[in-house]
């Protein structure tokens, strides 16, 4: 959080500057103003005006997405509704060398879909049309612009629903799932976007329509789907998706658990999944947050609690029971003072919905405050807690926690107020501490949320030189001219050929013959 | 899925520059309440039409902020301003909190300061202003129009295809006005029956005085059934929702003094309104009126007295029996009332506890039905979009009888329900109740 993408013909309203901008690399690829006029002149022959947006105060609405802390205005937004357009979009972007970004409904919290100030925001949220359902293949067909919940009130009424759930999911896009990956409460058991994606129709960089994945349970040969999912728009634009249907399950338990802590709550985890139970969601959210979505959506979680675990099993009714009674057994036993069991579909709701609407509930209790993302061993889920509360308490800034307890994806709300000399660095210090925490126990810089702009700079903390140039590599094989989503995922500007900093020679494949760069 | 996109703007060849904005600490305050998470947008109805980020409210948001950082209100920003219904949906789907009412309140009232509209525009905003809010200029078009609708003219003209050369807005007037029926009126004081509960004062409207006034006695005769005593006070006005609404700020705090003045002294413990978006606004009294120090103190005293009916009703308990009325209905949320005024539960409990009496809930029921005040008549086409999206959905619940608690929904409706060639009654919820309680068959609501 401490950098943000710096461009000298960025035009930047509401950027936070962090006490060391750096940049992140949304110049390593660049247009220049006669190449810009000329796409805008050719996409509005084609298009007309209505869809080639150039009015200052209308491209300025997409400066951001999720993340609002990072701005940049687009030279221009091109508003597509079928695969064509966004072909011809992306084809003509090659041959003028402007950079281009995709974006679906906005909703990213890494700032992925940040646009290049020189370059063009390709907006696909009028692509919403769900193409086909076919649920006994148990797979739908849609456009990317299709939001996430869509999916599943196509597919309900056959008895089937999309299995991802990012909390945004009424929402958020399937193209920008798919772009990063996105996870959800219920990724614990049923897996991230990648494990329900079969098949995409994608635009390559150079314009060159393709067509990765099949709907054959496997294929031979390089998992190509599996690149592109999560590959935040650095390899491409998605302009179809085919995603698989889950079975509704039989039975859903939702329980609500009042813990005096959150080691308390952090046993009961551990236990519950030690258990062998993979319950369909472990949810925690401690003091601060619970008092956050109290006062947004009046959820009525237990009085008094520290932290609260909302758990949801499903499947058949007898695995069920018989998880239940664990899960009510293990939960005791880490002292839960308080344990409610949702009656139907409305108590359920009112249990979820104080867990989802948490991030921006924060809004209420805080003027500013960042969403962090980072991943730990579930076993080191206390003492990271406890380190965290001491990084808060010694920058004098406090931190709500929310987060998928059962697979360590923790979700740290930092609190600040902007408006206050010094708060925003410290906020924004301690909020780096926390993913180097993340990485000091074996975890990682992001769970669900992505890389983008935002984490960029401590892709270089995670991984050595030596991953991230054979990255970098794979990106040249898709985008050899940094044209797609420029500045994301990579910590530094790099064009492909260009001697990565530390090593002057070629990279050790390219001497040893084993890779070329494109 | 509908991806048609917002018509082009009309552009102001009276203007070069900019209009000014100015903006205040509150209006700022307000603006950076929003953290852009996007979760208003599936509710908006210009965001599910177009799909365009400066036609959501989190665009409008931060189109409202640049205009308050620039001090200008460039053009296309105002578009996107007027391209709002003001339904409300995004307040109500907010995790922050947001006050998106307020926020589009004060931009709409800064850009009816400072912007000059186009001629055309400017002359129907006029005409519409100048005729609505006017129950007795509305009562001098109930002649025409009835001889109109009677003599077979109007059958005549819709099928020679030339009201399709008409203007948008005419087409709109002329397909959303009401069968006229005949007009009755209330007496100043209407008695309890039975021991008196309480003494309920009623806002009679304006459109539904003129062109619904068997809502009005339908009120008057359930209120009474349910021992209060009602309170109409004959010089009542417009209630200046439409005027707040659209941004014509003095104009609706002059309404809103004169209709204080007429309840001044009708010694009211309670002021019941029967349409949601004059309810909504007159809860918002002491708002609009706080910085006028002869009125700041009773405009808030009226505001915490006004309830919907079917609120009071809830609030005061049933004791005239309900008969039973096999009938099926489809229950509309106006917008006014289930976003603007958080009131969804009452009306349903109300209706639910009539006898033989099933009630359906309508698909994509938080979504405006595109009337929104005048927006059908300034903004035809994305409110004939809506309401034929609205008719779909509530042709789709199969019910006998369309209810709902605002004039301007059930004109709109009915008119795209019409269009699809789907006819059902429409009804008004108080309505269906005084049929329970007076034990009228269900005919009397889905024969008329």
């Amino acid at each position: 959080m401490t950098t943000h993408p710096t461009s000298d013909q960025a035009e930047q309203s509401t950027a936070r500057h962090g006490p060391d901008d750096t940049p992140t690399g949304a110049d390593d690829a660049r247009a220049d103003g006669a190449a810009v006029a000329a796409l805008i002149r050719r996409l509005t022959e084609s298009f007309g005006e209505r869809s080639v947006l150039t009015d200052e105060a209308q491209r300025r609405t997409y400066e951001c997405d999720g993340l609002a802390a990072y701005s940049v205005v687009p030279a221009v937004v091109v508003l597509t509704t079928n695969a064509e357009q966004v072909r011809e979009v992306v084809a003509t972007c090659h041959e003028l060398g402007v950079p281009f970004v995709a974006r679906g409904s906005g909703t990213g919290l890494s700032g992925g879909a940040l646009p290049v100030a020189d370059g063009a925001l390709i907006v696909l949220s009028q692509m919403r049309d769900i193409l086909h359902v076919d649920p006994l293949a148990q797979r739908a067909v849609v456009q990317p612009g299709v939001i996430n919940l869509d999916v599943t009130a196509a597919a309900k009424p056959h008895g089937y629903y999309y299995a991802p759930d990012p909390s945004s999911q009424q929402i958020c896009s399937i193209g920008g799932n798919v772009a990063e990956n996105s996870g959800g409460a219920h990724c614990l058991k049923y897996g991230f976007t990648t494990n329900h994606v079969l098949a995409v129709d994608m635009i390559a960089p150079d314009g060159q329509p393709s067509t990765l994945g099949t709907v054959a349970p496997d294929s031979p040969g390089y998992d190509l789907l599996g690149t592109v999912v999560g590959s935040e728009g650095t390899l491409g634009v998605v302009t179809e998706v085919t995603v698989r249907l889950t079975r509704l399950p039989e039975k859903v338990t939702t329980l609500l658990a009042g813990f005096r802590s959150t080691d308390d709550a952090g046993t009961a985890t551990s236990a519950i999944i030690g258990a062998g139970v993979v319950p369909a969601a472990i949810e925690m959210m401690d003091q601060l947050a619970i008092e956050a979505a109290e006062e947004a959506v009046q959820c009525g979680y237990p009085q008094g609690a520290r932290a609260v675990l909302v758990i949801e099993l499903d499947g058949p009714a007898p695995e069920v029971d018989a998880q239940l009674d664990e899960v009510l057994r293990h939960c005791e036993e880490a002292g839960a003072f308080e344990v409610r069991q949702a009656q139907d579909d409305t108590e359920r709701a009112l249990i979820w919905r104080g867990r989802k609407s948490a991030f921006a509930a924060v809004g209420r209790i805080s003027p500013d405050y960042i969403v962090q993302d980072g991943v730990i061993p579930r076993t080191a889920l206390s003492e990271v807690l406890h380190r965290i509360d001491e990084l808060a308490d010694e920058a004098g800034i406090r931190v709500a926690n929310v987060f998928h307890a059962g697979d360590g994806n923790l979700h740290p709300l930092v609190l600040f107020d902007a408006g206050q000399d010094g708060e925003t660095e410290r906020a924004e210090e301690v909020s780096g501490s926390i993913l180097r925490l993340c990485l000091e126990h074996g975890g990682s810089i992001t769970g669900e949320h992505g890389v983008g702009a935002d984490k960029a700079p401590y892709m270089a903390e995670m991984f050595g030189p030596d991953d991230l140039d054979t990255m970098q590599l794979l990106r040249c094989a898709f985008d050899p001219r940094h044209l797609s989503n420029p500045g994301k995922v990579f910590p530094t500007p790099r064009l492909c050929g260009e001697r990565p900093g530390r090593r002057q020679g070629a990279h050790p494949l390219q001497e040893a013959g084993l890779a070329e760069v494109f | 899925m509908v991806t048609q996109h917002n018509p082009p703007l009309e552009t102001n060849d009276d203007a070069f520059a900019p209009a000014p904005f100015q903006t205040s600490d509150e209006l700022d305050r307000m603006l950076g309440d929003c953290v852009h998470c996007g979760f208003c947008l599936p509710t908006c109805p210009t965001y599910s039409l177009w799909g365009e980020e400066m036609d959501s409210p989190r665009g409008r948001i931060h189109l409202v902020e640049q205009a308050a950082r620039s001090g200008q209100l460039p053009e296309s920003t105002v578009g996107h301003l007027d391209a709002c219904l003001g339904c409300m949906a995004c307040v109500t789907a907010c995790p922050s909190g947001v006050k998106y009412d307020q926020i589009i309140e004060r931009a709409r009232a800064e850009v009816e300061t400072t912007h000059q509209r186009p001629r055309g525009q400017r002359a129907l905003r006029e005409a519409i202003f100048a005729l609505f809010p006017y129950p007795r200029r509305l009562r001098v078009m109930r002649g025409p129009l009835a001889v109109y609708q009677r003599s077979g003219l109007q059958r005549l003209l819709r099928r020679s295809g030339l009201l399709e050369r008409l203007p948008n807005t005419l087409q709109t007037m002329e397909g959303v006005a009401p069968t006229i029926r005949s007009r009755t009126s209330l007496p100043e004081r209407v008695p309890a029956q039975g021991t008196r509960r309480a003494v309920v004062g009623m806002l009679t409207g304006c459109v539904q005085r003129e062109f619904f006034p068997g809502v009005n006695d339908a009120t008057a005769r359930v209120l009474a059934a349910e021992g209060c005593d009602v309170v109409v006070p004959q010089s009542q006005g417009c209630c200046g929702a439409l005027s707040v609404h659209s941004g014509r700020k003095a104009e609706a705090q002059r309404f809103a003094r004169r209709l204080l003045d007429s309840f001044a002294d009708a010694g009211v413990e309670w002021v019941v309104v029967n349409s949601a978006g004059c309810g909504s606004s007159m809860k918002e009294y002491a708002e609009l009126l706080a910085d006028d120090p002869r009125y700041a103190e009773a405009a808030a005293g009226f505001a915490a007295k006004v309830r919907d009916i079917t609120e009071l009703l809830v609030e005061l308990g049933p004791v005239a029996t309900r008969h039973a009325l096999p009938v099926t209905v489809a229950y509309h949320d106006a917008c006014h009332l289930a976003h603007a005024q958080g009131v969804r539960t009452p009306p349903r409990d109300l209706l639910n506890a009539i006898p033989e009496l099933t009630v359906m809930e309508i698909g994509e029921g938080g979504m405006c039905c595109g009337s929104a005040g005048v927006y059908n008549l300034l903004n035809p086409r994305p409110a004939r979009q809506l309401g034929d999206r609205k008719a779909e959905h509530v042709a789709a619940t199969g019910a006998d009888l369309l209810v709902t608690a605002n004039p301007g929904c059930l004109l709109q409706i009915s008119s795209a329900l019409g269009r699809a060639g789907t006819s059902m009654s429409t009804a008004h919820t108080v309505e269906v109740l005084d049929a329970s309680i007076a034990g009228h068959p269900s005919t009397s609501l889905t024969d008329r």
